[in-house]
C-alpha cells in the first residue's frame, strides 16, 4: 500500500516553452535507463531477494516513482502550450499525431517503453549488480541532459535527480555487502 | 574447495497460510569474484589437465554448482 502526498519530491521550475528539451527528458521518462524502468525493476525484484534487502528495493522503487512524477511535470510544462508546428520542429510531430499533448512512455528517439529493458534473474547478486549498473547509467544520462539543457530551473531539478542516483548506487553496493555477510561459512564458525 | 564459502542463506517469511509447503531456508550463490577485487599474484594453481576440467587455473575461483545443492 502507498500513501500519496500531493506534492513533488523536489520543486520543478519551468520558465520556457521548450518541446525540444521535453523530448530529451523523455529519455529518462520512458527510456531503457530511465526512472520507469528503475521503479518497475526494483518493485519486481523485491519479492525474491533475501529478506534483509527487500525493504531497500521497495523504498528505492517508491522513490523512483516520485522521480518519474518530477520528469512528467517537466515534460508536461515544457510542452503543454506548444503548437503542433513547434512540436514538429522539436521532432515530436510523430508523438503529437499519436498522443496529442499527452505524455507517453517513450525514449528521446520515440521508441516506446518495453519490459525487455529490465530483468529479474532470481539470483540476488546478479540482480543487485544490474541495479548498480542501472543507477550509474541513469546518472550518466542526467549528466548529458544537464549538458544539453540551458534551462536553469530544469537543470537544478536534474542535478538533484543525478545526486539521488549516486546515493541509490551506494545503497545497492551496501546491499551486496550485507549479503556477503550472510555467507554460510561464517555462520558455521 | 569449501563450497559453503560461496553460498549464503536466509530464512524467508513463512505464513501459516502458505499454499505450498514452505521452504524454510533459501540458499543463494556468493561467487568467489565477489570477495576478490584484484587477484593476488602467486595463488596455488591446478595442473593444466585439472584446469581445463574446472574452467579456471586457480582453485580459489572454482565454486562449482550442482543441482543437488537445491538452490533453485
Amino acid at each position: 500500500m502507498w500513501v500519496y502526498e500531493k506534492k513533488l519530491l523536489y520543486p520543478v521550475e519551468v520558465t520556457t516553452c521548450n518541446p525540444m528539451l521535453a523530448r530529451y527528458i523523455m529519455e529518462q521518462y520512458g527510456g531503457a535507463d530511465g526512472e520507469l524502468a528503475a521503479a518497475l525493476r526494483y518493485m519486481n525484484q523485491r519479492y525474491t531477494v533475501p529478506d534483509k534487502v527487500i525493504g531497500l528495493l521497495t523504498d528505492i522503487s517508491t522513490e523512483e516513482f516520485s522521480h518519474l512524477e518530477m520528469l512528467a511535470t517537466m515534460i508536461y510544462k515544457l510542452t503543454k502550450d506548444a503548437t503542433p508546428e513547434q512540436l514538429e520542429k522539436a521532432g515530436l510531430g510523430a508523438h503529437f499525431v499519436n498522443h496529442g499533448h499527452s505524455l507517453f512512455y517513450e525514449n528521446a528517439g520515440g521508441v516506446p517503453f518495453t519490459t525487455t529493458y529490465i530483468q529479474s534473474k532470481g539470483d540476488p547478486i546478479a540482480d543487485l549488480y544490474e541495479d548498480i549498473a542501472a543507477e550509474e547509467k541513469a546518472r550518466a544520462t542526467y549528466q548529458w541532459l544537464i549538458d544539453i539543457s540551458d534551462d536553469p530551473g530544469i537543470n537544478d531539478a536534474l542535478r538533484f535527480l543525478r545526486e539521488r542516483e549516486n546515493i541509490h548506487s551506494l545503497r545497492f553496493r551496501e546491499a551486496v555487502e550485507l549479503l556477503k555477510d550472510e555467507r554460510d561459512r561464517k555462520k558455521i564458525f | 574447495m569449501d563450497r559453503s564459502l560461496f553460498r549464503g542463506s536466509y530464512k524467508p517469511y513463512v505464513s501459516p497460510r502458505d499454499p505450498c509447503p514452505p521452504i524454510l531456508v533459501k540458499t543463494f550463490v556468493l561467487p568467489p569474484q565477489l570477495f576478490t577485487n584484484f587477484q593476488k599474484p602467486g595463488l596455488p594453481q591446478y595442473s593444466p589437465e585439472q584446469a581445463l576440467k574446472h574452467g579456471s587455473l586457480w582453485p580459489s575461483f572454482v565454486d562449482g554448482f550442482y543441482s543437488e545443492e537445491g538452490i533453485s
